[in-house]
């Protein structure tokens, strides 16, 4: 939003203020003032004068020559302007003025002199006008500064709306008329107005309000007999400077009066409208506004009728059959308030945002109805004085706000701000703001004045925000908090994902990714990924994210196929949120899971397979200080590997999976590559405990290493059943039993284990391991048939 | 005397021998030609029976001599021979290349998790718990928990993702603050990051999905200045120099009063440019007194605490801190930028 400070200035005096610097503290006070716009700096020394003569340009059939009567001085022009005529008085730069910032010069023109320019609005900045040249008054004299009769001079500041949402009362010059006031600890005026009691002899104006709750109060009143068609200059150039545009007289007063007090006003052509019913049709229908789109009005839409015909959508935009025209003489002046929700509603659903339901959205102050008609009436009879009102104010209220009495105390005011603010400036600023203080020492009784009681203020809280606003948050002395300080701990959670991620970053040079909570079904597609059924997003922006991921798996693989050209080799994973169906009380099921995929162009499967083991068994040893077990399972999803698919599991619970691809999506990925991929429940693995570093005393004594090779299946074989197997037969002298050698070649398939033995008391014997050697070697053979190869 | 004749001769053949010997091998063989049990010296030492017993002496000390400069000689060129030997392997060994890439490639973190870790140092060591909150919340906890009424429109179709169980994606970090409030009570501080959702079109600037982190301090006394001075102590550690920052009026439903945090503009340092648009501040984090209304949905005593809370856009703040100008490349999975954050 555009304010003008020559408006501002209307209703608090200015004068010998640094008007930027005021700016500047509305910004820290108020709302962001986004820029500051210096109109009229360019244009200077243009003067009021008259056309003397007009003469046809010999050389030219657009150019005339004129004579420039400036009131001193008769001046040649040469000017293209098709309005000329003579006896006009136009804005004329002399030689050495400035026009759009260009200084005037003598000048030869088509082979005539021309001793400076007439001009059009559009020139002196002041419409959009450059039709021709901008007609001045009659009764100005001849001579005078144009800046002296015209307020081209101003300064501009742009609020951005959004920072204005809570404020309804900051939608007008007027208000924020109050906030400059307090800031520059000046009075407030009263804004001028034709007051309405005169008129309530006058016949009253039907208004039936059907909808009280989305019409809280509806003001009209009728006036006929207006002639003028075009607005006082000075008003034409607030619209323009303030982002409107002029187009007759009584639209112009309803913008002017919207953009000085926050009140929307429609004016309907008195001989379309001459009674009011606000309601709502039971059925859709077709409604053209007064832009000309036909719009699609249904059940919900709050209209204003006349005679049961819609004459405008409530609070938004009127229609193009009542509007004012040309011939338009008499009109009904609507000034209303209608709730805000349903405004905003049925803008939304229009898509059509005007400058009143923006301002209705905001839940307006009911109390302005009537006082922007007063003020509506007051500027027009100063622009038309033959303008007759010709019905009484006729105001139907149905909804008044409550009125909100708060009371609150220094105490309260210095424990939340933390900073010593006195009982003076407490009063003396809910004062300047228009609250209502009764003050008993340190503790005060505040009225909240209509403006601010519609939904902004209502809590003592809220006076913290309007007395700490004007002190100023920059004036704040600062100081940290004498809250005692405990020792905390971050949830386990936590700490699993920040572990995790710096074993694989750090020790593995895995990348860390991010990815969309939702499945990408094309994407998907492109690797031959079935995209399961899952729940869904009802407003996703395609069709395509809709449905949540319930594994990270495809997305990362994805990403793999996105980044084969980044290396030959490289690891990708995530720590993020998938959803698995719906819990038992419908609640998304909502896993945080940690997914790891492997691509490798130089590494065969299975050794990346054994690689992504290794990373699982280093994160269950550092986080969990034992191994997780595996065992094979059925696939849950087309991507993973009928047969190269394990479970993850400690203590029971199943943690995740481990799988190669299965090949047919894998070759969509890549032909040649080798892709891994792993995936962990982080909450399953966070639930389960982390039992404490279990140290065992090595033995002070030399061991002895036994290497034994089994004819063995590798693919089948189960090396913790094998290795509690051989420690249950060989008793308590074997330590370790370590995995040598696998080989799979001619000869059949073989394991070679090393069994280490050794005694915490004394060195061992070769001699008194045999025995248990024995044992183990008929143990691995009665429950695994591993028979031992000799060498 | 004869001997002495004897010894000088040998010395002289053994110098000269000793000069041809180039090789160990051949050292050894000279070694044992001179001084083995068959050698010219172990003769000499015989022949000492046939000296003269006033003599012997003398010409024991001789050969003893002579034996013990031979042997000296033999070691010394043993060792230069030794000396040469492994100049010429090193030589021949092969020179590696230090400047060739790495082999083995560096790992790395998602930027948000280097921004992330380091706030929740800075808030760890100022006491703070980090909490860890679920993406998928109900209306209760986004909003109505929140202070945000009925039709706000916050809760419109365009800015929220709806479920079609009737949940949502969470669309600020604040959709944690009830839990948490109800989970410790009061007096609470507290920090938690996470992921949040807003549904619109994604361009360089914006992201449908995007982190932040909130922070509560509830307490007794707890105050607007006692806000600004934590505000401005977490950024200066954020960005490791004294940072300004100013407050301004900002309305949010859940706090009042509500605050927009500006910093002075990194980038230009204050003076204006164009990434402050000029005016030398950077709108960098909503906060303010938590709402009373949102104290007692969380079952704390509003006559006895009050409370500030911020929310820091984590993702803005990665931005802002590595420079990154297009926010696509956080969830865009792309390793030729993501693979540049090694550590912080």
């Amino acid at each position: 939003m555009l304010l003008s400070m020559n408006w501002i200035g209307d209703f608090v005096d200015l004068s010998g203020l640094d008007r930027r610097a005021l700016i500047r503290r509305f910004t820290l006070s108020t709302a962001e003032v986004e820029e500051v716009i210096e109109k009229g700096a360019d244009v200077n020394g243009v003067i009021v004068a008259k056309i003397a003569s007009v003469d046809a340009h010999p050389n030219s059939n657009k150019l005339h020559l004129l004579k420039i009567d400036t009131g001193k001085e008769l001046l040649d022009c040469v000017c293209g302007a098709p309005n000329v005529r003579p006896g006009m008085k136009v804005a004329f730069a002399t030689v050495g003025a400035t026009v759009s910032g260009v200084k005037i010069a003598k000048a030869e023109i088509a082979g005539y002199p021309s001793f400076g320019m007439c001009c059009s609005e559009a020139e002196l900045g002041i419409s959009a006008d450059h039709s021709g040249l901008m007609e001045i008054e009659d009764d100005i004299p001849l001579g005078t500064d144009l800046k002296s009769v015209y307020a081209i001079d101003d300064l501009l500041f742009e609020v951005d709306n959004k920072s204005l949402t809570n404020r309804p009362d900051l939608w007008g010059h007027y208000g924020i008329a109050r906030e400059f006031a307090t800031l520059a600890n000046r009075p407030l005026r009263p804004v001028p107005t034709r007051p309405t009691a005169e008129f309530d002899n006058l016949p009253p104006l039907s208004i039936e309000v059907k909808e009280p709750d989305l019409c809280f109060r509806y003001s009209g009143i009728t006036v006929e007999g207006i002639s003028v068609k075009k607005s006082p200059v000075n008003m034409r150039i607030r619209l323009f400077y303030c982002g409107s545009r002029a187009i007759n007289l009584l639209a112009d007063l309803t913008n002017y009066v919207m953009m000085e007090l926050g009140q929307p006003m429609h004016a309907f052509d008195r001989r379309r409208v001459d009674r009011v019913e606000v309601g709502r049709f039971p059925a859709p229908f077709v409604f053209k506004t007064l832009d000309g789109v036909e719009r699609n009005i249904d059940e919900n839409t709050l209209m204003i009728c006349s005679h049961g015909e819609p004459v405008a959508i409530a609070g938004v935009m009127g229609g193009l059959a009542s509007e004012i025209e040309d011939d338009t003489d008499s009109l009904f002046l609507e000034s209303a308030n209608f709730n805000g929700i349903s405004v905003r509603k049925t803008s939304s659903r229009l898509g059509l945002r005007t400058d009143a339901s923006m301002r209705y959205e905001k839940m307006l102050d009911p109390e302005l109805t009537v006082p922007a008609i007063e003020r509506f009436l007051d500027l027009l009879f100063k622009a038309d004085p033959a303008a007759k009102v010709t019905s009484r104010l006729t105001d139907v209220y149905v909804h008044r706000f409550d009125k909100i009495t708060l009371t609150i105390d220094k105490p309260f005011v210095d424990r939340y701000t933390g900073i010593d603010i006195s009982s003076d400036e407490i009063a003396a600023t809910l004062s300047s703001l228009g609250f209502g203080v009764t003050r008993n020492g340190d503790a005060f009784t505040v009225d909240v004045p209509s403006w601010r009681a519609t939904k902004d203020v209502t809590i003592k809280a809220d006076l913290i925000e309007e007395i700490t606003r004007i002190y100023g948050y920059d004036n704040f002395k600062i100081t940290t908090t004498l809250s005692p300080l405990h020792p905390v701990r971050a949830e386990v959670k936590a700490t699993d994902a920040k572990r995790i991620k710096d074993l694989l970053v750090e020790r593995f040079s895995l990348h860390e990714v991010h990815s969309y909570i939702w499945s990408d079904s094309a994407k998907d597609k492109l690797l031959g990924i079935e995209t399961p059924a899952n729940v869904r997003l009802i407003n996703a922006q395609t069709p395509e994210h809709a449905s949540f991921r319930i594994s990270m798996i495809p997305t990362l693989l994805s990403f793999a196929y996105e980044n084969k050209g980044f290396a030959d080799s490289f690891g990708l994973f995530e720590i993020g949120h998938t959803v698995d169906g719906l819990d038992a009380d419908g609640n998304c099921n909502e896993r945080k899971k940690l997914g790891v995929v492997l691509f490798d162009r130089t590494a065969n499967e299975e050794t990346l397979y054994y690689r992504a083991h290794d990373m699982l068994v280093a994160i269950f040893r550092t986080l969990k200080h034992r191994l997780p077990d595996f065992s094979s399972v059925e696939p849950r999803f087309n991507w993973q590997h009928p047969v190269n698919l394990s479970s993850v599991s400690l203590d029971g619970a199943e943690v995740g999976f481990l799988t190669t691809l299965h090949p047919s999506v894998r070759a969509k990925l890549d032909k040649k590559a080798s892709v891994l991929a792993f995936e962990l429940d982080m909450e399953i693995f966070s639930s389960i405990e982390e039992k404490p570093l279990a140290y065992k005393e090595p033995s002070r004594y030399p061991g002895i290493d036994v290497d034994l090779s089994f004819s063995a299946s590798v693919g089948k074989l189960d090396f913790a059943a094998v290795e509690n197997a051989a420690r249950e037969a060989a008793g308590k002298y074997l330590k370790d039993v370590a995995l040598v050698d696998l080989y799979e070649g001619e000869n059949g398939e073989s394991v070679t284990l090393r069994f280490g033995f050794s005694s915490d008391e004394r060195t061992l014997a070769r001699t008194e391991i045999q025995p248990s050697v024995d044992a183990l070697v008929s143990a691995l053979a009665d429950k695994f048939g591993m028979a031992l190869k000799t060498v | 005397m004869i001997l002495k004749e004897k010894i000088k001769e040998l010395r002289a053949r053994f110098d000269e021998e000793l000069a041809k010997a180039g090789t160990p091998e051949a050292l050894e063989s000279l070694r044992v030609a001179f001084l083995g049990k068959k050698g010219p010296v172990t003769d000499l030492m015989a022949e000492l029976r046939n000296v003269e017993q006033s003599e012997k002496a003398e010409a024991g000390q001789l050969i003893n001599t002579l034996k013990n400069e031979l042997s000296e000689a033999i070691a010394k060129t043993g060792e230069v021979l030794r000396a040469a030997a492994l100049a010429a392997e090193i030589r021949r060994q092969k020179k590696y290349n230090p400047t060739l890439p790495a082999r083995e490639a560096v790992g790395s973190y998602h930027p948000i998790t280097l921004v992330e870790r380091e706030l929740e140092e800075i808030f760890s060591s100022m006491g703070f718990t980090i909490e860890d909150y679920p993406e998928i919340v109900d209306d209760y906890h986004c909003f109505e928990a929140l202070n945000i009424p009925k039709h706000h429109p916050a809760r419109d179709m365009q800015d929220t993702y709806y479920i079609e169980n009737g949940q949502l994606l969470k669309t600020h970090t604040s959709a944690a603050q009830n839990y948490i409030m109800k989970k410790y009570g009061a007096p609470l501080r507290a920090i938690f990051p996470g992921r949040c959702f807003r549904n619109e079109a994604i361009d360089a600037c914006h992201e449908n999905t995007f982190f932040q982190m909130e922070g509560i301090m509830i307490d007794e006394n707890i105050s607007i200045s006692n806000l600004i001075y934590f505000m401005k102590t977490m950024l200066s550690e954020v960005f490791r120099r004294d940072i300004k920052v100013r407050l301004r009026p900002g309305f949010f439903p859940f706090v009042e009063p509500g605050f927009e945090l500006d910093i002075n503009c990194l980038i230009c340092g204050g003076k204006g440019c164009p990434s402050c648009k000029n005016s030398g501040w950077l709108e960098l984090c909503p906060c303010g007194m938590i709402h009373p209304n949102v104290l007692k949905a969380g079952g704390i005593d509003t006559d006895r605490y009050t409370g500030f809370a911020f929310g820091l856009g984590l993702t803005r703040l990665a931005m802002m801190k590595f420079g990154v100008k297009d926010i696509r490349d956080f969830n865009g999975g792309s390793l030729s930028a993501l693979s540049q954050f090694v550590s912080e």
